[in-house]
């Protein structure tokens, strides 16, 4: 059980890095969706935790929303944008895999120094989730792409989610779900802007964005 | 520390070393659905070229004639600190990993200076296409070791040598670390197949210039010169992948067992090169560094994750 856990959080990490450095946007999606498939598994394989239906709803219904709902639709808007991949980031994928390695590393620092006030379910918990919401947050500053930036907030929400699992013990919830109705209501709102901004400009660089004209 | 029992490295890698390339060769042979060359076809290139008079261009200087010779010298001395199943290599001392690792960069240095010194500009290119990537490449293998040498013999009174980690690799660190070993060996898989120019970095049968890496800087080798680099090649072909074999597969104790089955591991691998260049293309050029980057990446994962324990 214990390791089939720090397995999973091992490969989220590495799932991290793989989106780091990858350009083509449907991989990118299909990577999202899978690192979400196995963070909703995490809190079902809580260690020395007995088995419990609010955590197997929460499971469920984030395997639901992250792993099948979000790349529908973001695969459906990257359809109506017509772009296949990141062409100019502003930083280059080997730079964004060394920071990612960087933060990792950073992570597994702070997550020593951090006092939670709860029992630590696993060692690796506060570092994966640490460093995943480093990585949502690069892919944030470090794309062009607006559906990058989507993955990014979506890959940081991911991160949330797992500093969650450590608090999973006394976290309502009705908590978990609001944050991931609201997740689900600015994915949407993010789908229906990207439609728009292709519509109206012909491509989904946020860099162009800025240029005023007619 | 001398131990004579660690002659078997030696011994099995000067004499089997050639069969390797034979395998290789063989397996993509059949996966193509031809016959192939013999498996001994190596031995016999070596044997008719050590016959043969070598042809030097009058630019060139004694590097280019040190190059080759220096070249199997460095990979000769590092066969004899290669533990080899349950027998400790014939030199271990703390530290001797790093002496492996300087030794076949030692190498590689001799022949892209007997390269350059051709002043051949095809010859150039290929120096430092070999350099920059075995530059990117080196970092990979240190990590790894590190984070093996982590896992096994820190905080133990015993030497930190290759021979030490290859002894404490158990089924027990299996069932604990297996994450970071199966890290560290991929890593170790990609830099062994970059610095053998095997195919998703370097085509091993291209002679197009323009795409060559390692192939390239032999080009005005003739003669023994030539079977002295080939010879080196299929040291170095040998010696890192039972880098991989020691790291990774745990021993039983039984003496005879182990040694067949390293052996054996060892030809899977090159079953497993052969199949991987049958199966894929060469990468672009760019794509390379990403390749090898990402193999030093895993093993910083691998180093930070048992820093962590």
């Amino acid at each position: 059980m214990a390791l089939t856990f720090d397995l999973l959080l091992i490969i989220c990490m590495l799932l991290n890095l793989i989106l780091l450095g990858s350009s083509r946007l449907t991989a990118v999606i299909r990577i999202a969706s899978l690192h979400g498939m196995m963070i909703s598994v995490l809190p079902l394989l809580l260690p020395d935790h007995p088995f419990d239906f609010r955590l197997l709803a929460i499971g469920i219904i984030t395997l639901g929303v992250k792993g099948f709902v979000f790349p529908s639709l973001l695969t459906r808007s990257l359809r109506a944008a017509n772009v296949r991949r990141e062409i100019e980031p502003v930083l280059g994928y080997a730079v964004s895999v060394g920071a990612g390695v960087v933060a990792i590393a950073a992570s597994f620092y702070f997550a020593t120094r951090l006092e939670t006030p709860i029992h630590e379910t696993s060692k690796l918990v506060l570092p994966v989730s640490l460093s995943t919401i480093f990585a949502g947050l690069f892919l944030i500053i470090a794309r062009r792409q607006a559906l990058m930036q989507v993955v990014g907030y979506l890959l940081m929400e991911n991160g949330i989610f797992v500093f969650g699992i450590a608090l999973a013990h006394d976290e309502p919830f009705l908590v978990e779900m609001g944050i991931l109705l609201d997740v689900v209501v600015a994915v949407f709102v993010m789908g229906i802007a990207l439609f728009h901004i292709s519509h109206e400009f012909d491509h989904i660089d946020v860099a162009q964005l800025s240029q005023l004209r007619d | 520390m001398i131990a004579l029992n660690g002659l078997v490295t030696p011994i099995l890698a000067l004499t089997l070393a050639p069969l390797l390339m034979g395998v290789i060769n063989r397996v993509k042979a059949l996966v193509a659905g031809r016959t192939g060359p013999p498996l001994l076809q190596m031995y016999y290139d070596l044997w008719r070229l050590l016959h043969k008079g070598a042809v030097y261009s009058e630019t060139t200087t004694w590097l280019f004639r040190a190059g080759p010779i220096v070249s199997l010298s460095t990979l000769i001395v590092a066969c004899m600190l290669m533990p080899m199943s349950d027998s400790p290599a014939l030199f271990s001392f703390s530290g001797d990993m790093v002496v492996f690792v300087s030794l076949l960069a030692l190498g590689r240095f001799a022949i892209v200076l007997a390269a350059l010194d051709t002043g051949s500009a095809f010859e150039g290119m290929g120096a430092a296409r070999e350099v920059f990537f075995a530059s990117l490449a080196e970092p990979a293998v240190l990590l790894g070791m590190a984070a093996i040498a982590k896992a096994t013999v820190a905080n133990q009174t015993m030497l930190l040598s290759l021979s030490s980690m290859n002894t404490r690799v158990s089924l027990e660190l299996w069932s604990n670390q297996g994450v970071i070993l199966v890290f560290v060996a991929s890593a170790l898989i990609v830099v062994f197949l970059a610095e053998n120019s095997r195919i998703p970095v370097d085509d091993p049968t291209t002679h197009l210039e323009l795409t060559m890496i390692h192939e390239v800087i032999i080009l005005d080798h003739s003669g023994p010169d030539l079977a002295f680099v080939l010879y080196a090649a299929c040291l170095k072909l040998w010696l890192l992948a039972l880098l991989i074999v020691e790291l990774v597969i745990p021993d039983t104790g039984n003496l005879l067992l182990d040694l067949a089955a390293d052996v054996g591991t060892l030809f899977v691998l090159a079953a497993v090169v052969g199949l991987v260049e049958s199966a894929m293309a060469r990468l672009r050029m760019p794509k390379v560094p990403q390749l090898l980057v990402g193999a030093t990446t895993l093993t910083v994962l691998a180093l930070v994750l048992e820093l962590r324990n």
